[in-house]
């Protein structure tokens, strides 16, 4: 399957509005008060859930574009990725603004004591380069190999954020969602490696 | 279903109460699933009728009683209490029971009783969380017995009024204000007298996150987060900061029972 120029167009929009979908959740939410006893915990968790959606879809489509053979998959993890960062940086907000009242010495100090928080907080510092560069023109100012390599932090932040999730639930004793992100995650990379390694062995001489 | 109960002034706090909805829908109450809102939907298949506690262990003569005599064992009040999560959340919730005390004179313990360990229903049948092995079933609790007879731990059947719902830990429950609520076991059908002090559900499962005591204690964080605040559920939020949590949360009467010990160490 190939999709023409405006078909592509048109896909892109829908999947704009699609992955607007979960911020409607949350404003409709809040707005009827539909968000249990608890809103604030519930919103916190609900756009860290979608950032980690979100990291998964953008790292999922290299593997589906060659597995599947579209190549037009491709012209959509730019979107999915500045998703992940929108829902991030939401919830990053979140947290500073409900759990810290935006004092930015009390959250500093949250971060230094608590591991799960910090790794949080890492993987989004992380993530704010590849946000930053994610236009056509910083790609041409960069050069593309410096682009690439930049856009590998995307390896660091994926195992981050599942750590950060893990250790957010370790608490409750409930790791069932936990490991299926990890091992979602371990497979996507795995992935990459194994198609490194083949086109590697497909280099050597025979 | 109405429970009567006259208020007792002597423990009811100012603070505005928590919306009976919130109380009764934002439940940790494994039993019924792990997500806060999964108890309003999935306890309706809990039986509280016929229902019978037994008291073992270290007494005179152990015996069961069933809940309609368990009811009438003392006089019911109302009592407003703080009520205050490990995770960090916390409600106003008016209670209705008697002092524990009123029980344990009734069980006689011997000489040889230190402890009180109390004991959750275990039933797949009416509890479909029991299938998951989240924790160690059934659910168990303890005290010592000094903290077990203190005036404030209420053996509670009702709230707002009315008898408790199911998620809430229908028909009886215990209530322990100044410690964090899951010391506060729900649905029991034993309460055993020990010499030894007994194992509890959570602190099996994370003995370096849930202690023995888990009174609150704003100079003691849980491992991975702060203990210093709180969420008061149904007021802070959007535009104020969380509130501080008190010692003991709020209640230094309970103070004395732990003179001389190291809180930090005996979290």
């Amino acid at each position: 399957m190939n999709l023409t120029a405006p078909q592509l167009s048109r896909l892109k929009v829908v999947v704009f509005l699609a992955a607007l979908i979960p911020l409607g959740h949350m404003l409709s939410g809040i707005l009827m008060e539909r968000l249990g006893a608890n809103p604030l915990e519930y919103l916190t968790r609900y756009s860290g859930d979608w950032a980690l959606y979100f990291l998964m879809m953008t790292l999922a489509v290299t593997p589906l574009r060659k597995l599947l053979q579209q190549p037009w998959l491709l012209r959509f993890r730019r979107m999915l990725g500045l998703y992940t960062f929108f829902y991030a940086a939401l919830h990053f907000l979140m947290f500073f603004w409900f759990d810290h009242f935006f004092d930015l010495q009390e959250m500093w100090a949250d971060v230094l004591k608590r591991p799960f928080i910090a790794v949080g907080l890492m993987a989004f510092c992380a993530l704010l380069p590849l946000a930053v560069t994610s236009h056509n023109g910083m790609i041409r100012r960069m050069g593309g190999k410096a682009w690439q390599r930049l856009h590998q932090l995307i390896y660091v932040i994926a195992p981050l954020a599942v750590l950060h999730y893990y250790w957010m639930k370790a608490g409750k004793h409930d790791l069932t969602r936990p490991y299926l992100f990890a091992s979602l995650v371990a497979a996507l990379l795995l992935y990459r490696v194994v198609v490194k390694w083949r086109e590697r062995a497909e280099r050597r001489p025979v | 279903q109405k429970l009567v109960a006259s208020p007792n002034p002597a423990y009811a706090i100012l603070d505005k109460k928590t919306s009976q909805k919130d109380a009764t829908t934002y439940n940790n109450f494994y039993e019924f699933g792990t997500d806060k809102s999964e108890p309003a939907i999935m306890a309706g298949s809990l039986k509280t009728r016929p229902w019978t506690v037994s008291i073992e262990g270290e007494v005179k003569k152990p015996f069961v009683l069933d809940i309609d005599s368990l009811l009438k064992l003392a006089t019911l009040e109302e009592r407003i209490y703080r009520f205050r999560c490990v995770e960090g959340w916390s409600m106003v919730v008016p209670w209705i029971g008697y002092s524990l005390s009123h029980l344990i004179k009734k069980a006689e313990p011997t000489g040889n009783a230190k402890y009180i360990e109390f004991v959750t229903l275990d039933d797949k049948k009416q509890m479909p969380g029991v299938r998951s092995p989240v924790l160690d079933w059934p659910y168990t609790e303890g005290l010592r017995l000094d903290e077990a007879a203190h005036p404030l731990a209420l053996l509670t059947f009702g709230m707002y009024g009315e008898v408790l719902p199911n998620q809430n830990g229908a028909p009886v429950r215990m209530v322990l204000p100044w410690k964090y609520g899951f010391k506060s076991v729900k649905s029991i059908v034993k309460i055993r007298f020990t010499k030894e002090q007994p194992a509890t559900a959570w602190n099996k499962t994370a003995p370096r996150e849930y202690g023995f005591y888990s009174n609150v204690n704003p100079e003691v964080d849980h491992p991975r987060w702060s203990q210093a605040s709180e969420r008061r559920i149904g007021e802070d939020g959007l535009f104020a900061r969380k509130r501080k949590t008190l010692m003991f949360n709020g209640y230094p009467e309970v103070a004395s029972l732990y003179a001389g010990m190291d809180l930090k160490k005996f979290y």
